[in-house]
């Protein structure tokens, strides 16, 4: 291989970091209006009368929409319909869409959204899960089957009474996770643009073109073959925008009623009420293990604090329980996990979706478990390591697996035996584990039509055009389908030009999610350059009287494999083969492995053609006066398969332990007993400054995954997982306590040592 | 985006003409880092706003006849914390300025609005959304205060920096409108009123600030506590002062904490406990313990106030060990 596993710049990079990528808002048009939501202040209540005569009176406004003008129900998935776009008769939490205001400007609009008069009948509300499964709770959202729950999941894998009988110690605990918010720096924007000959085109700044463009066209009633998605570039989503939303609703409508193009920015304050971030989660989870450290079963019950609707809602209830099947083995495994509506913002999938918060649970138990057993954390999962090629407990097929490896890094790379237990005392190392999916399985609505395809162009420029429907956020995808083709086709990086996020222009993707467009389009991509470059191989192949075979095609040539000397720049293979087969073009697309997972009801769910593993160490300082915990070094181990491009691969593992140790120590997405957000701005929802980041360290270990193109598998979401239990597993040996409570701050932290101390 | 409301803006070009603008009515803006967010989330809406950006006499740092610091309230607050003359002689000063906010904000934000920021609140810095959505208060146009339910008065947290650091060195600010100038010492400026903790009128300018030059073998220092190590306002603040005399017992000692009222608090009482008796482990413990039962942090700042409370006594030892240390 010539350019795969080499340190490249991103194309991309240097006009991200000089300001000069134009990102949705950026974007102007001639005649534009701006539009502003009307959003609820109440926690829950009934929508007697809308009245925007007086908005309307505001000299400027062109036109207020309201839920009436598009009673529809819609939702990312196909089973959960449970939103309108402008709640119709009920806003159920405190920044609920009411109705939307056209101007010629945004602060004309948001004068006049001030106008907009709403009666309103206030309905009691509920905010917390547990009281909302309680008997007589108000009915939060009216599409629940049964009092507020999106959905209720219980599996059980082996015999889970006999692998408890056989355990000899056993750790059982409760946990929660609070919630987070995605914190993407660039907020939700989005134009509608609606042509004269009946076409619609929304920009918007969503990781999930292809799901946006069907729910337009869901609810504005329009054939999908009418309506255009564009994405520019997207200053961050993390899973934050990866569903349709009301401004993209708003502004196509608003679009179509005025004949202007309309824009709605999200203000910070919108983007938390938008949401969709990681749910709270309460756990319940006991394991039992045998006296030599051998894990046996595994008992988990789960409550999901869901928000108002369901969003991923159903896909989360499953990752909850079904993700916790890796990296170690089990014999047994059971869970349960019920997702509840409360009358609070919608959470949905937040980057390591569903999987986090009972990874948390896990991996701290772990750490119990081997403290009961007198062994040392690392020892204590080695021993219970699944077998190569062997299937989890609940039937996910596991190839490629560099946990084992992953330790080693660890444990090697943070001096871990000469710290583990022997710093002083304030000072400590933790270890954690996890896996993740490299892209789900199956498509969030059922069809068997390919997950990502690509469609390439070469011409006699020597350039190659890759159209693929994979959405750049910041993860590199773009760079990563130029290395392919560069790598397959011989081309330089120059002379690759990347179209991505248009759905006229470009081939169905998914979207930019469950880690996914590596394993899936860098797939399709591969299959389509292969092709391509058969074809250019020929060509040059018949003037040179050799076979296909001994030519090679790299560094902007087409040259003799076995004698280099023999060449010709890359352009004139090229216009050889053009000139033999007409016209360059081909496709290529991917179609995930059916035969990787359990036939039971949910098997489906969890499933993925690779899985990546990661371990972490983190060591940290604990004021055992203040509570202040400073994490000084995470150690991050990853086997992302292989490494296509090291420089990316680092970026994301960096970017998700960040994630997960703002998460540890930071972030607080809280409500105030009113339903109110405590604070939704980055002044009071604490995101780490560089100053506060740890020293991280990146480990990449490649196990080369069969199914992954070269062997790769992801790296944008797995390497999270473990920041946190580590974090947690770190302070208890640092100071002996166990926090099960996330977030770790000062005050809760001191809490506990005064507990501590007391007992 | 938020949105600023429309208003006229005024640039006078001298202290007289901008004392003149300021006469007839208006806000006044420096750095405008205080004033703009506040302006984006509705909590005022002047339609005149003076801006006192081209006022050069207002800018720099001196050090007058008898050795006090002279500073103008123009001055930006990094080139305060850069300045050599107040790093060697008011450092606690330095290092207060440089732990305002983040570099780009001490770039533009000045020490006169520093002295005057508004004091604040987690129920009252938040859009007029949501300040709508859940009643207003004493400090905007409500009736209630949502720390204090049953309060009568705002106790929005005194929220600046430097102010603590400038009272612990003796300093005095000079106001000056068209009525004429007034020289008063920096603590009587703040009231306990978080809705108008300033006496300053609407049409004062703050000029200057005047510390006095510390006696020789001054120690001072400024802590601040935060939960980022940048960006954030103080969830606490301690400033210190003390100037040993013979034997290095404790000549004189002041200690102001910032972040709980409206106004800093100067911890009193120190005199039986501090003053003449060498800085040792007991001194430092009683120190620590008067500054404890002296500040009642309450839950205007949005981290934890219990926890605020037990941990002030920590942070006033620490800052005492590392002054008693040789």
């Amino acid at each position: 291989m010539n350019l795969i596993g080499k340190r490249l710049p991103r194309s991309d990079s240097a006009e991200r970091v000089t300001g000069r990528t134009r990102y949705t808002d950026d974007l102007s048009f001639p005649g534009m209006l701006h539009a502003k939501i009307v959003r609820s202040p109440h926690p829950h209540a009934r929508i007697l009368q809308i009245d925007p005569t007086r908005a309307l009176a505001v000299p400027g406004v062109r036109a207020v929409v309201t839920g009436k003008d598009m009673p529809t129900r819609y939702g990312i998935l196909p089973w959960t319909h449970d939103e309108y776009p402008l709640a119709v008769d009920r806003a159920l939490y405190v920044g609920d869409a009411v109705a939307a205001v056209a101007a010629i400007d945004e602060a004309t609009a948001t004068r006049a959204a001030e106008l907009v008069d709403i009666q309103w009948e206030v309905l009691p509300f509920v905010l917390d899960p547990a009281e909302a499964l309680a008997e007589g709770a108000p009915k939060v959202n009216d599409t629940a089957r049964e009092g507020n729950v999106t959905k209720h999941v219980e599996l059980a894998f082996g015999d889970l009474d006999a692998a408890m009988g056989r355990a000899q110690v056993f750790v059982e605990g409760d946990y929660s996770f609070h919630g987070s918010t995605h914190a993407a720096i660039e907020p939700h924007c989005a134009i509608g643009i609606w042509e004269p000959a009946g076409v619609l085109t929304v920009y918007s700044a969503t990781q999930v073109p292809h799901y946006l463009h069907r729910e337009l066209a869901h609810v504005l009633g329009l054939g999908a073959d009418r309506i255009r998605v564009v994405q520019p570039p997207v200053g961050g989503a993390f899973g934050g925008k990866s569903e349709p939303f009301d401004l993209e609703f708003c502004v196509a409508k608003l679009a179509m009623i005025t004949g202007r193009p309309v824009k709605i920015l999200y203000t910070r304050e919108e983007v938390f009420y938008a949401h969709r971030g990681r749910h709270p989660m309460r756990m319940h989870m006991r394991v039992g293990a045998t006296r030599d450290g051998k894990l046996t079963a595994c008992d988990a019950r789960t409550l999901i604090d869901g928000g108002a609707y369901a969003s991923f809602g159903l896909v989360t209830t499953y990752y909850s329980g079904q993700l916790l099947a890796a990296p170690l083995a089990l014999d047994a495994y059971r869970f349960r996990s019920t997702r509840v509506y409360t009358n609070k913002p919608a959470c949905g999938p937040k980057r390591g979706h569903g999987s986090v918060q009972p990874r948390f649970a896990f991996e701290v138990t772990i750490d119990k478990l081997a403290e009961a057993l007198a062994l040392d954390p690392i020892e204590l999962r080695r021993r219970n390591l699944l077998a190569p090629g062997s299937r989890t407990v609940n039937e996910l097929a596991i190839r490629s697996n560099g946990f084992e490896e992953c330790l080693r890094r660890v444990e090697m790379a943070s001096g871990w035996k000469d710290k583990f237990g022997k710093l002083p005392r304030g000072r400590g190392v933790g270890v954690a584990g996890s896996f993740y999916i490299s892209g789900t399985n199956y498509p969030i609505y059922p069809n068997e039509m390919p997950q990502s395809a690509v469609q390439l162009k070469v011409d006699r420029s020597g350039r190659v055009t890759v159209f693929a429907g994979t959405s750049e956020i910041g993860q590199g995808a773009d760079a990563m389908l130029a290395l392919i083709v560069c790598e397959e086709l011989g081309v330089e990086p120059e002379s690759v030009r990347v179209v991505t996020g248009d759905t006229d222009l470009a081939p169905v993707d998914l979207g930019a999610y469950s880690s996914r467009i590596t394993m899936m389009a860098g797939n399709a991509c591969l299959r389509g350059a292969r092709s391509l470059a058969d074809r250019v191989r020929s060509a040059v192949a018949k003037r040179w009287e050799c076979s296909p075979k001994e030519v090679a095609l790299a560094a902007g040539r087409a040259m003799l494999r076995e004698d280099t000397a023999k060449q010709v720049p890359i352009a004139e293979a090229f216009t050889w083969a053009e000139t033999d087969e007409g016209t360059l073009g081909a496709v290529g697309w991917y179609q995930s492995p059916k035969d990787v997972h359990g036939s039971y009801r949910g098997g489906t769910i969890g499933a993925s053609p690779a899985y990546s593993f990661t371990a972490h160490v983190a060591q940290v300082s604990v004021d055992v006066e203040t509570g202040e915990v400073h994490v000084e070094r995470i150690w991050i181990a990853h086997d992302c398969g292989r490494a296509l491009n090291p420089v990316i691969v680092e970026g994301q593992m960096e970017g998700s332990a960040y994630m997960g140790f703002a998460e540890a120590i930071f972030e607080e997405h809280e409500f105030r007993a009113s339903g109110l957000h405590r604070g939704p701005s980055l002044l009071d929802y604490r995101i780490p400054t560089t100053l506060d980041t740890p020293e991280l360290e990146s480990l990449i270990v490649e196990s080369i995954d069969p199914e992954g193109p070269y062997g790769a598998k992801e790296a944008g979401e797995g390497p999270l997982h473990p920041s946190i239990p580590a974090i947690a597993n770190a302070i208890h040996d640092a100071v002996g306590i166990r926090l099960d409570a996330l977030p770790f701050t000062p005050p809760r932290v001191l809490k506990a040592l005064q507990e501590k101390t007391r007992c | 985006m938020l949105t600023i409301p429309p208003f006229e803006i005024v640039r006078p070009r001298s202290l007289g003409a901008a004392m003149d603008a300021i006469a007839t009515g208006g806000v006044l803006v420096a750095g405008g880092t205080d004033l703009v967010p506040n302006l984006k989330r509705g909590l005022l809406d002047p339609k005149r706003v003076v801006s006192l950006r081209q006022v050069g006499e207002l800018r720099g740092v001196r050090v007058d006849d008898e050795g006090a610091l002279v500073a103008g309230a123009g001055t930006v607050l990094a080139d305060l914390a850069q300045d050599a003359r107040v790093r060697e002689t008011w450092a606690a000063l330095a290092r207060a300025a440089e732990l305002v906010a983040s570099p780009p904000i001490r770039n533009v934000a000045t020490l006169g609005g520093n002295v005057c920021l508004d004091t604040r609140c987690p129920y009252y810095d938040q859009t007029t959304f949501w300040r709508s959505a859940l009643g207003h208060c004493l400090k905007t146009c409500g009736d209630v205060c949502h720390v204090v339910p049953s309060g009568r008065r705002c106790v929005a947290a005194f929220s600046a920096d430097t102010p603590p650091v400038l009272i612990a060195y003796g300093a005095t600010v000079t106001l000056a409108s068209t009525r004429g100038r007034r020289t008063i010492p920096l603590q009587d400026l703040y009231t306990a009123d978080g809705a108008k903790h300033t006496t300053r009128s609407g049409d004062e300018i703050v000029v200057e600030v005047r510390v006095p030059r510390p006696a020789a073998g001054t120690r001072a220092t400024y802590v601040k506590l935060r939960t980022r190590a940048s960006i954030d306002f103080p969830a606490l603040s301690i400033a210190l002062v003390m100037v040993p005399g013979a034997d290095r017992a404790v000549q004189s000692m002041t200690l102001v904490v910032g972040a709980l009222g409206a106004k800093p608090r100067i911890v009193d009482g120190l005199g039986s406990v501090a003053i003449g008796r060498p800085l040792d482990a007991a001194t430092i413990e009683a120190i620590a313990e008067r500054a404890r039962a002296a500040c009642h942090p309450l839950d205007n700042v949005d981290v934890d106030a219990e926890w605020r409370r037990a941990v002030l006594p920590v942070h006033v030892r620490r800052a005492l060990q590392a002054m008693a240390a040789p």
